[in-house]
């Protein structure tokens, strides 16, 4: 775009402007006429937010800024890493607290706000939507920028998308704590913030396609297919499972359109590929791109990627059903949903060979790197998952593992150890690479990071498959007489050790993600690094890098 | 960028002359031979299942599958099948006298195991799995017995509830000393220490001595003179040493004050009749159920003042 240095206000500056106007109508009116006090609370936030935007804007004129075109525009980049940090830490906080809840239901305090029920959406939103939703932004921000060679466009647009983003995770959070839920398993946040979240995203896959359409490559970088087909596919997602009529346009109650087995499917229609699309392809673009540019080395095989990718892109969304095997829905259905699951495996697969492999001629890089280290496990972990969840979507293995925490367990592998650790890593990549340090401030505390973390990980997974499996087994217990052996409190009972354990492991990933704010801290802060002669060339800003030319856009 | 096509060293492979961001390539290799036979194998073992079990929706219905499979039938072969094995049992404990399942060893071994199964599920929440009971919820295993511990009145217990909405259920209840202001506060702690003392706890003597007279005029109409409690109204036997809401000072008190009232649901809504037996039969092989009363002196037995069986544990 081009810069106005003559005096009008630009359109771009105007445009923000009457959106924050727009937005703090809205809000005023909600805070103030609000059926309840969760919309009123809601609204008030609204209002906040948009008029500090607001002010902000007039405040910073696009007239009488130097537009720095040629550059990255990487603000909203850091403000994305660093709310990735910091709601990873709350998010695995709150997981830790329901942990033990779960192990000493003494904990849940008898108050509404503290209890399990409660609190758990806020674990899951803050570690999916927060933590990786952050982590999504702030990579797919940086790589569509690099990879193109292109500028975000827009002044306000990416500011709002990242702030934007972060609006609704206060507004979910605050909602649940309060009681405000839909009641859909990782849709939890009522209609209106569903609205928020839309205008949000569209204008977050806006940005991202401009980008794209500016690009001064001839081809797209394959990480930015995985982006592009995250985003598209979260928005229709999003959108359909969202459908909902609210009670009252001042109120923050609604009620679903798709009514019993249908309201079933389409939400694990959604859930299943908010893991496909937001917690697998998306976290595969953060792959494709921060493990050839950590190994410097090529990535393994250009077929295999675009192959991989539509297998997996075309696949992915039929597999759904295999949440609701032995359920009303349809069996054709369930069948459905399982043999999609079994063919999934290998283009799941695809991007876990085509991460590893491009190690090759860079292995030694494992044992002297611990970013790469944590990037590489995240792909060991994540074909564990993929194939962990074919097998579970087998119906005969279903049927045992189902309602059971090996779930849970299985979850988890895949969220520690696959988008926790990627997403450990790229930030690790990225955070000096942003604020143009020569390295991180320490490497020895990634180390302490990474062995915490997997020794968290393994704690987690093993006390959760153990959980599991006795469950699964108690439950279908049979004497003689046909009789059940267990009543289901002694099930219940059978799981306490396993639920402490399971705690202690998430303790040790906790520790380790203070760890990393410590480290992301004194790097931003820009504290000379302690170890810099252990760490490797790409540690550093690019254009700190000894003999590197500054790689400029346009 | 466009063409900068080279041999990669370490690999000797070449690149496909891609490069982003400065140095990110590709290698031009093929597919992994096993990953590909192995994808295209799923794929098959997909349409081999397609054909034989329910797969894809079609205008009316959907593909049944050549095996005709289908999981609801199965399941319902499965219950109908497991209904069958037990409907002998079943029959016979419905027909017969509760009293006379005992003696035939097989029905007891099946009223007993379903009888647990189904404690499991009902009644441990308030008696605890292994019947052991908590404060307010009286244990299950020793031989005090509330409301009588014989095969039929654990029955009659469990179908009617205690102090539940059923017309027939235990509707006598302990009164309120101390909210309706029936004795003063200090009468409480007098006739507390005296119930206590019943059960040889140290007490303040005097105050004892002082609520024996005041146990004689408030309480043992239901308690009995000697404390040693009545079934027919669920009052406890108080000197034995089990005590369903606590031994302190305190507890005592506030059973005096509040008469507590403790309520059981009426199962009889809630379980058929089949069930009921089954559970009074596991409740009462636990160790303390009593023997059924002899038809002729047992009325008399029960109402003269029994010589004190337990109480605390209702049932």
């Amino acid at each position: 775009m081009e810069d106005t240095a003559d005096g009008r206000p630009s359109i771009n500056d105007m445009l923000a402007l009457g959106s924050a106007l727009l937005f703090s109508i809205i809000g005023l009116i909600l805070a103030v006429s609000g059926a309840d006090v969760g919309m009123q609370l809601h609204g008030l936030f609204l209002l906040v937010a948009s008029a500090a935007a607001g002010i902000y804007v007039v405040s910073h004129p696009t007239n009488g800024h130097r537009k720095k075109a040629d550059c990255y525009f990487d603000g909203p980049v850091r403000v994305a890493t660093l709310a990735c940090v910091f709601w990873g830490v709350v998010g695995f906080l709150v997981g830790e607290i329901i942990a033990w809840q779960l192990a000493f239901p003494a904990l849940n305090f008898d108050l509404p706000w503290t209890n399990f029920g409660r609190l758990r959406p806020v674990h899951t939103s803050a570690v999916i939507f927060a933590f990786g939703g952050n982590a999504l932004l702030a990579t797919s921000l940086y790589v569509v920028q690099r990879t193109c060679r292109a500028r975000l466009p827009g002044r306000w647009a990416p500011w709002f998308v990242v702030w934007g983003y972060q609006l609704f995770i206060v507004i979910a959070a605050s909602g649940y704590v309060l009681g405000i839920t839909q009641s859909k398993e990782y849709a939890e946040p009522e209609w209106y913030a569903d609205i928020w979240l839309t205008i949000v995203w569209v204008t977050y896959l806006l940005i991202f396609l401009g980008t794209l359409r500016k690009r001064e490559e001839p081809h797209i970088y394959v990480a930015n297919w995985f982006y592009l087909a995250f985003i598209v596919t979260i928005a229709m997602l999003h959108v359909v499972n969202n459908l909902s009529l609210p009670v009252s346009l001042l109120g923050s109650e609604s009620y679903p359109l798709f009514p019993g087995v249908q309201g079933a499917m389409t939400q694990w229609w959604y859930g299943h590929n908010a893991v496909g699309f937001l917690l697998t392809a998306g976290f595969l673009g953060i792959m494709y791109y921060f493990i050839p540019k950590r190994a410097e080395r090529p990535i393994y095989s250009y077929r295999l990627s675009i192959v991989h990718f539509w297998s997996l892109i075309f696949l992915y969304i039929w597999a759904g059903p295999h949440h609701l095997h032995y359920t009303a829905l349809p069996e054709w259905a369930q069948t459905l949903g399982m043999t999609f699951s079994i063919m999934l495996w290998m283009p799941s697969w695809g991007g876990m060979i085509n991460g590893l492999m491009t190690l090759s001629g860079a292995w030694d890089r494992l044992r002297t790197d611990a970013v790469i280290r944590l990037l590489v496990v995240s792909v060991a972990f994540y074909g564990m998952s993929t194939f962990e969840g074919p097998l579970m979507s087998i119906k005969a293995v279903n049927s045992l593992s189902h309602y059971t925490d090996w779930t849970i367990g299985h979850v988890h592998s895949g969220a520690l150890g696959w988008v926790g650790m990627i997403s450990f890593g790229a930030v690790y990549c990225m955070v000096p690479w942003l604020w143009k340090r020569e390295g991180l401030y320490s490497m020895r505390l990634v180390e302490w990071h990474f062995w915490l973390a997997m020794i968290g990980i393994v704690l987690y997974i093993t006390s959760m498959w153990v959980a599991g499996i006795t469950q699964g087994l108690m439950w279908r217990a049979y004497d003689h007489l046909g009789f059940l052996k267990y009543s289901f409190i002694e099930t219940v009972e059978a799981l306490h050790w396993p639920y402490v354990i399971r705690a202690t492991g998430g303790f040790l990933f906790l520790l380790g993600g203070l760890i990393m704010v410590y480290n992301v801290w004194r790097t931003v802060r820009g504290d000379q690094p302690v170890d810099l002669k252990d760490q490797p060339r790409g540690a550093a800003a690019p254009e700190l890098r000894p003999g590197a030319v500054a790689v400029p856009a346009e | 960028m466009a063409s900068d096509k080279h041999i990669d060293e370490v690999t000797g492979t070449e690149t496909t002359g891609h490069v982003w961001d400065g140095d990110i390539m590709e290698l031009n290799k093929p597919l992994p031979r096993w990953w590909l036979y192995t994808f295209y194998a799923c794929i098959v073992w997909s349409f081999g299942y397609w054909l034989v079990y329910p797969a894809w929706p079609m205008l009316t219905g959907y593909t049944k599958g050549i095996w005709g499979y289908s999981q609801r039938e199965a399941a319902a072969k499965d219950v109908a099948a497991a209904k069958i094995a037990q409907d002998k049992y079943r029959a016979a404990i419905a027909t017969m006298p509760i009293a006379d399942i005992k003696k035939n060893s097989e029905l007891f071994e099946f009223a007993r195991d379903g009888g647990a199964a189904i404690f499991g599920d009902n009644c441990a929440p308030c008696h605890g799995r292994g019947a052991q009971g908590a404060v307010g919820y009286p244990n299950l295993n020793d031989d005090d017995w509330l409301w009588g511990g014989d095969l039929e009145s654990i029955q009659n217990t469990i179908t009617h509830g205690v102090r539940s909405p059923d017309p027939e259920t235990h509707d006598t209840a302990m009164p309120r000393f101390g909210i309706d202001k029936i004795l003063e506060p200090a009468q409480i702690s007098d006739v507390a220490n005296y119930v206590r003392s019943l059960s040889h706890l140290n007490v303040d003597a005097a105050a004892a001595s002082r609520g024996a007279a005041i146990f004689a005029d408030n309480c043992a109409a239901c308690h009995g003179p000697d404390g040693k409690g009545n079934k027919d109204v669920g009052a406890p036997n108080l000197t034995d040493a089990i005590w369903l809401y606590g031994n302190s000072q305190n507890a005592v008190m506030q059973s005096v004050e509040t008469g507590r009232g403790g309520m059981m649901p009426a199962w009889g809504r809630r379980l058929d009749p089949i069930d009921i037996k089954m559970v009074a039969i596991y409740v009462h092989s636990l160790g303390g159920g009593k023997p059924e009363p002899k038809k002729e002196e047992s009325d008399e037995a029960e109402h003269t003042e029994p010589k004190g069986e337990g109480h605390e544990a209702p049932k």
